[in-house]
């Protein structure tokens, strides 16, 4: 039962959190409400045995990825941004596209079919710890992935750098 | 007689030539220049040898027909590239390679120092080449191989001085006017194929006898299916050997270098369609009207060419009508039946025809102009010269003991003496031609060699000076006949280089001169062939074993004549007293009274004129068929079907499609938002439709 | 009582959808942004609610490739942001329109 309640809490504040984060006019506005969301999932993912990742969430998302957007945000003028309608003119084509998406997907949840469960099972990760159990996975069977997404990411980081870069005056 | 596997050496007889060709045309222009006749004598002279062997196989009993390789293989119709050498053949290769070598040699000496020298080798090996696949295939589509080959040979060689007008036009026409004959002799092909399944000489000539009597429908007539396919393939000949009605190419094909005239339009390419006929024996006698068609064909074209002949004032075109003239006798032969006796004119009047045209190519080195009426006298610059023209005259007029005797009275004794329901009326004719031919080739002898010398090429040209300024542009059609080498106006430079050459040249004051060695050496072989080559077929009256009809016996047959030895004297004596008469006449006109033939062209104008203007055939052509046909061109292909139809395609497509993207452009918006809504889009219709389809 | 494994799904599609509206609708290029990460947060608690329902870790090692190429992406686009602003003077997708057929 109380893990019921909070799941209700939690889900109801990741929705709730959501629709803040999209519907803010203000940039640095998404920006703080998408951080507390982060916080949120970070706890669903608990709930889920799946202390790693909520760790990576944190860290990753709240503590890279959004400081970067703050940044960014940060950097422009936005003076503007408070002045004009915060949505296009297809605000509204999005959102049918979006809820009809919601709906096709939601009517096609009640057919899913889980797979028969795996090895990793809650004891076994408990025996094993969650991040040994996932770090001799990604070291092992998915050892070549993990090495490509090292190379994503420098290329990533070489890219970012070569694009915001000001051009020298030759 | 036995098979023989392929040797390499019968190989070799066309793919050598081929090399020299590979060779010249693509090194030519940088490496081997001036010296590419070393790779095209070469060629063909070893050519020649591997013929002389392959004809020891041949005279050994032997027969070669074999396969190289597969060339198409569709269904049942397979096609390869093989060899079928049998007694025809051989002689063929012996016809093609010997005129072959003593011409490239020739060419030599008359093409010494011109731009195009390796061009010209290049050419004349890629026509040996083609020659020799026509003469050696052992199917119809090789033989139509080659058959075209020749044919473009002979249109790049005759178009050979291209920035001259009038050679590159006549290199069209004889493309051109080949092209009717070969449209004919394509569908003879495909009927060959459609009615026997296979275009291989052997197995066609095997089954030959079962379409006998069969009737097919073409054109919505029921025709006798040998005659229709007799005279198709009849049809290219006649284009190819330029017979009634497809003959005026030729004369104007003499637009080409001398060694050209020699080698294509004289000894080998249009006597391809007498090749022909002896080849597609069996087909053609299954038919009656099929060799009746042959027979009168050519002896007409013998008959009108010689009498042209006798009116025509330049030299390579008295020669040319000559070829025609005999190529008629040749085909005569065939039609009455006596196949070998035309092959072996065939194979005489390769030397002495030749010869006549080296010579006269001689000649125009010496005088640099083509007109006979400007030379003269020649006798004592060019002894050489002059001897061989006389031989070849001689071998050519029939007279008795030399190749061209042989050959024309076995000719018109089969004639004389054959079943042919034409027969008589062909011999009549062979006999009229029997005269003309000494008259109007001593007539060329006399008006060349004796008399005085009438100043070459300068008073060629005063006289044309004279005449166009008095009588205007009127009379420019037929005095442009001459070769390229006499030409005052040359592109290629001939005349300096030559002047270069040999010190003095032209009519500056020394008179023509004696060619060099390298040219008259070749007419000296010829002149033995000229000589000497009918005597392999004498035949028993005089001694003889006809060895020549023995040996080609088992390809074409031997007709049965009924005759007895006293007429087979009398018609040999009556046509030598003919020949005689001819000669004597043309002595007794062009050297005793020499203004007679004057007097006779002004009593018998029109007649004259008629035989001058080759009894307008050219004329009527250009009037029938050449003007409709450029106006139809001009009105319907360029004005309708060009401009409307192509274009419209041409520029309709691309519109079209402009159109098109000009309305689909527009998706492109630039703006990310619709893209994101198409992507959307696209994926809410997927998943609604896995959701209703499952 | 357990939570059904139905109930995570519905909210990851909740907020992958949230995601796709914020996405097609918003003109602020920083927003749109955030709207792809939302997304990818919504595939993520997918992915983590069928690893545990399914008790096989394989989800989670795909949730992390997914937030590694999320870090990338974020990256590179606000290098593209950041570019794009200094020649436009501009965060708004829709005044950008150079792609134009």
């Amino acid at each position: 039962m109380v893990s019921i309640g909070f799941f209700i809490y939690f889900a109801f504040a990741i929705v709730v959190l959501s629709l803040l984060v999209v519907t803010r006019r203000n940039p640095v506005h998404s920006v703080l409400w998408m951080l507390l969301l982060f916080f949120h999932i970070a706890g669903v993912y608990l709930f889920l045995n799946a202390e790693f990742m909520a760790a990576i969430q944190v860290i990753v998302y709240a503590g890279g990825i959004l400081v970067l957007f703050l940044f960014v945000v940060l950097l422009m003028n936005l003076r503007e941004e408070l002045s004009i309608g915060k949505y296009t003119t297809f605000g509204p084509t999005g959102f049918t596209f979006a809820l009809g998406l919601f709906v096709a997907v939601s009517m096609a949840l009640s057919s899913f079919i889980a797979a028969p469960p795996g090895k990793y099972s809650i004891d076994l990760i408990k025996q094993e710890t969650h991040v040994k159990a996932l770090g001799k996975l990604l070291y092992t069977e998915f050892i070549y992935p993990f090495e490509i997404a090292s190379l994503i990411l420098l290329v990533a980081m070489i890219g970012a750098i070569v694009l915001a870069k000001r051009r020298l005056k030759s | 007689m036995a098979n023989m596997e392929l040797q390499w050496y019968h190989v070799l007889i066309p793919f050598l030539p081929l090399t020299g060709f590979i060779i010249n045309i693509l090194l030519g222009k940088e490496v081997t220049r001036y010296k590419a006749h070393w790779f095209a004598v070469s060629s063909v002279f070893g050519s020649w040898l591997c013929s002389l062997a392959t004809l020891q196989d041949v005279l050994g009993g032997k027969i070669i027909d074999a396969d190289l390789y597969t060339w198409i293989l569709s269904g049942t119709f397979k096609v390869g590239v093989g060899f079928l050498i049998d007694p025809l053949t051989a002689v063929m290769l012996i016809v093609v390679t010997t005129c072959a070598t003593l011409i490239h040699i020739y060419a030599i000496g008359y093409m010494h120092g011109d731009t195009g020298y390796y061009r010209f080798f290049s050419y004349l090996n890629l026509f040996t080449f083609c020659m020799l696949m026509l003469v050696m295939g052992n199917n119809f589509l090789q033989l139509y191989f080659g058959w075209e080959g020749v044919g473009l040979c002979s249109y790049f060689l005759i178009g050979y001085y291209f920035n001259k007008k009038s050679a590159a036009d006549a290199g069209k026409k004889a493309f051109i006017v080949n092209r009717f004959g070969d449209f004919g002799f394509g569908i003879g092909v495909f009927m060959v194929f459609l009615t026997f399944g296979t275009l291989h000489y052997a197995d066609v000539f095997a089954n030959v006898s079962s379409i006998a009597g069969k009737t097919v429908n073409f054109l919505g007539l029921n025709v006798d299916l040998p005659t229709l396919i007799a005279l198709l393939l009849f049809c290219g000949a006649v284009g190819k050997s330029a017979q009634i009605p497809l003959h005026v190419w030729l004369p104007d094909a003499m637009e080409g270098p001398t060694p050209v005239s020699a080698l294509i339009h004289a000894a080998t390419m249009v006597t391809a369609g007498v090749f022909l006929v002896a080849r597609c024996n069996p087909i053609f006698n299954l038919s009656e009207i099929a060799m009746n068609t042959v027979a009168i064909i050519g002896a007409l074209t013998m008959f009108f060419a010689a009498t042209i002949a006798i009116t025509q004032n330049d030299i390579k075109r008295i020669i040319a009508f000559s070829t025609c003239s005999h190529l008629g006798y040749m085909f005569l032969a065939c039609g009455v039946g006596a196949y070998a006796a035309g092959i072996f004119h065939l194979y005489t009047h390769a030397f002495f025809k030749a010869l006549l045209f080296l010579a006269a190519g001689s000649v125009i080195h010496a005088v640099h102009t083509n007109n006979i009426q400007f030379m003269g006298g020649l006798k004592k610059y060019m002894p050489i010269t002059y001897a061989v023209f006389v031989i070849a005259g001689l071998s050519a007029g029939g007279f008795p003991g030399l190749s061209g005797f042989f050959s024309k009275d076995e000719i018109i004794w089969s004639a004389y003496a054959s079943h042919s329901s034409v027969g008589k009326f062909v011999w009549i004719l062979a006999l009229a031609g029997a005269f003309f031919t000494p008259f109007y080739t001593f007539r060329l002898i006399f008006r060349t060699f004796f008399g005085e010398y009438r100043g070459g090429l300068e008073a060629e040209e005063a006289a044309t000076h004279a005449h166009s300024s008095s009588h205007g542009s009127g009379h420019s059609s037929h005095g442009a006949g001459h070769d390229s080498h006499g030409s005052g106006h040359d592109p290629h430079g001939h005349d300096s280089s030559h002047g270069s050459g040999h010190d003095s040249h032209g009519g500056h004051g020394h008179g023509p001169h004696e060619s060099p060695y390298i040219m008259t050496v070749p007419l000296m072989f010829l002149a033995v062939g000229a000589i000497a080559a009918g005597w392999v077929g004498i035949p028993p009256l005089l001694g003889g074993g006809n060895h020549f009809a023995h040996f080609l016996q088992p390809v074409v047959g031997h007709p049965e004549f009924h005759g007895t030895h006293a007429e087979e004297w009398g018609v040999m004596i009556l046509s030598t007293t003919i020949a005689l008469i001819g000669l004597g006449l043309a002595a007794f006109m062009y050297l005793r009274k020499t203004d007679l033939p004057e007097r006779i062209s002004k009593q018998f104008s029109l007649l004259y004129k008629i035989l001058y203007n080759k009894y307008y055939v050219d004329e009527f052509y250009n009037l029938t068929i050449v003007q409709p046909t450029l106006k139809l061109a001009n009105k319907v292909l360029v004005g309708f079907t060009d401009a409307k139809i192509i274009e419209g395609i041409v520029n309709g497509v691309p519109n079209l499609i402009g159109i098109f993207s000009q309305k689909l452009r527009r998706l492109q918006t630039g703006i990310a938002h619709h893209y994101a809504i198409f992507m959307a889009a696209g994926a809410v219709f997927i998943v609604a439709l896995v959701i209703l389809l499952s | 009582m357990a939570v059904p494994l139905s109930w995570y799904m519905l909210l990851s599609l909740a907020v992958f959808s949230i995601g796709v509206f914020g996405f097609l609708s918003r003109r602020n290029i920083i927003i749109m942004l955030m709207s792809i990460e939302l997304m990818l947060n919504g595939v993520n608690i997918n992915l983590i609610a069928l690893s545990h329902y399914i008790q096989d870790l394989r989800g989670q090692i795909l949730a992390f490739f997914v937030i590694a190429v999320a870090a990338a992406e974020a990256a590179i686009g606000l290098a593209i942001v950041i570019a794009m602003f200094r020649n436009r003077a501009t965060a708004h997708v829709d005044e950008i329109k150079e792609m134009q057929g």
